[in-house]
């Protein structure tokens, strides 16, 4: 580990669903403060890629480092210092945003921010009580992104992340995006909007 | 919230934080809904009272039968239950998250357990001695069907987590997972019917118990890493 490798790099990344590959020969990077956009049409890998780099996914061939280490073997330390923020949250429905984020909070490095301060962050103060069932796609994903304020984790990878956000909440996301290179961050994710950001890279999916 | 450096104000959880923290979620989700919780003891309630009327009111029968039903019975109610224990989670994303998580999964899938545990396996060993007595069962037997209860539930509810990680991909109401577990409750349900039998019968009934005790032994080291690993490959879909 140097302190000069990136956050995580990889390289000739190939996934195969069904012996199709889904994309081969991928190699990109994230240094601290610096942002990477996959991008590409429905159905090009994207979800699967960042699942592949979150490590929920083993790739078919290719290699992933995390700050200079291979992966399968620097797992542990990885998951210590990561958010990866799914299409599907993980939020019980039955329970309110709060207790949602408490759960969650259990099993991941946390700061000492309260719930409530995340939840307000993102506009969520009047409703973090209220089950999920009862909120709507966009409180949803809002209540979902209070987890990034919370976490201590260095590198965020987020699906999708400004799916149903209204403008205010896409704002609030670029916010927390900008707070979050600042502190030497890097971020992944995926997304067809573009955002105003300065200095995103960009990882086009094609196909293979 | 800009800063980064984790000495200042995070902490990181310890092993038990996550156990506690799933535990409470999943008894706080028991507790919301406790209706759909409740609805097999009322089921299990109802057939103690038809059977009387339908093999009739004789008391040494039902006494013959008391065992096996309500041993019957607590291993449907877990079963049922067990359809559950992965599959939401699998679902809303919520696995996604426990696999990722720093914690050891395995603890994870223990704090699954002994939650699923508490909700079903106990409350119908609490119940158990209301139905035997309904059925006529004889007092003698009653300690022993409690304590077996206590324990074969909780065998239930750890080998049910391995049918149910295997098949966490497979969606609802397939019928592989009950095909999976079935031939490793057959123990529990020979030991357990075996304790009360013998009790009723003026025998001594620790030492099924005891094998009883066995089986959840072996069932604790094997189940939580068994269905760990299950789980991990169950996302990789």
């Amino acid at each position: 580990m140097s302190p000069a490798a990136p956050l995580l790099e990889f390289q000739n990344l190939c996934f195969e669903r069904n012996d199709v590959p889904l994309f081969d020969q991928l190699g990109g990077e994230v240094r601290s403060g610096e942002i990477l956009q996959v991008s590409g049409a429905n159905g090009a890998g994207k979800t699967t890629l960042l699942r592949v780099l979150a490590t929920a996914l083993r790739p078919t061939a290719g290699e992933i480092r995390w700050r200079g280490d291979p992966l399968p073997r620097s797992r542990s330390r990885y998951l210590t210092e990561l958010v990866f923020l799914g299409h599907a949250p993980g939020f019980k429905s039955a329970l309110s945003p709060r207790e949602n984020l408490r759960w969650l909070g259990g099993l991941f490095t946390q700061r000492r921010e309260t719930a409530d301060t995340a939840l307000a962050a993102l506009g969520l103060a009047a409703w973090a009580d209220v089950p999920c069932a009862q909120l709507s796609a966009g409180m949803l994903r809002r209540a979902a992104l209070a987890r990034l304020p919370l976490s201590d984790a260095a590198l965020w990878i987020l699906d999708e992340p400004l799916t149903a956000l209204d403008r205010a909440g896409v704002g609030l996301v670029e916010e927390l995006f900008r707070a979050h290179l600042n502190g030497g961050g890097g971020i992944i994710f995926s997304s067809h909007q573009p955002l105003t950001l300065p200095g995103v890279k960009r990882l086009e999916l094609t196909g293979a | 919230m800009n800063s980064l450096v984790p000495e200042i104000d995070a902490w990181g959880p310890g092993p038990g934080a996550g156990f506690t923290a799933l535990l409470r979620r999943d008894l706080l989700l028991a507790w919301r809904r406790r209706g759909e919780v409740a609805n097999p003891l009322v089921f299990f309630a109802m057939i103690t009272a038809l059977i009387p009327v339908a093999v009739g009111p004789d008391p040494l029968l039902l006494a013959r039968l008391a065992p096996g039903m309500v041993w019957i019975m607590a291993l449907l109610g877990t079963l049922l239950a067990a359809d559950t224990l992965f599959r939401e989670d699998y679902a809303d994303g919520a696995l996604e998250s426990l696999v990722l998580s720093p914690q050891p999964l395995w603890f994870l899938v223990l704090a699954r357990v002994v939650a699923h545990w508490l909700v079903t396996g106990v409350p119908i060993t609490l119940l158990s001695p209301l139905l035997a007595t309904l059925l006529s069962l004889p007092s003698s037997g009653l300690w022993a069907l409690v304590i077996g209860l206590a324990l074969g539930t909780f065998a239930f509810s750890l080998l049910g987590a391995i049918g149910g990680a295997l098949t966490v991909a497979l969606g609802s109401g397939n019928v592989l997972r009950p095909l999976l577990v079935l031939p490793f409750y057959v123990p529990v349900l020979i030991f357990g019917t075996g304790a009360v039998t013998r009790a009723v019968s003026g025998g001594e009934s620790a030492g099924p118990l005891a094998l009883l005790g066995v089986i959840v032994a072996l069932a604790l080291l094997v189940s939580p890493f068994a269905a760990a690993a299950a789980l991990r490959v169950g996302i990789d879909g």
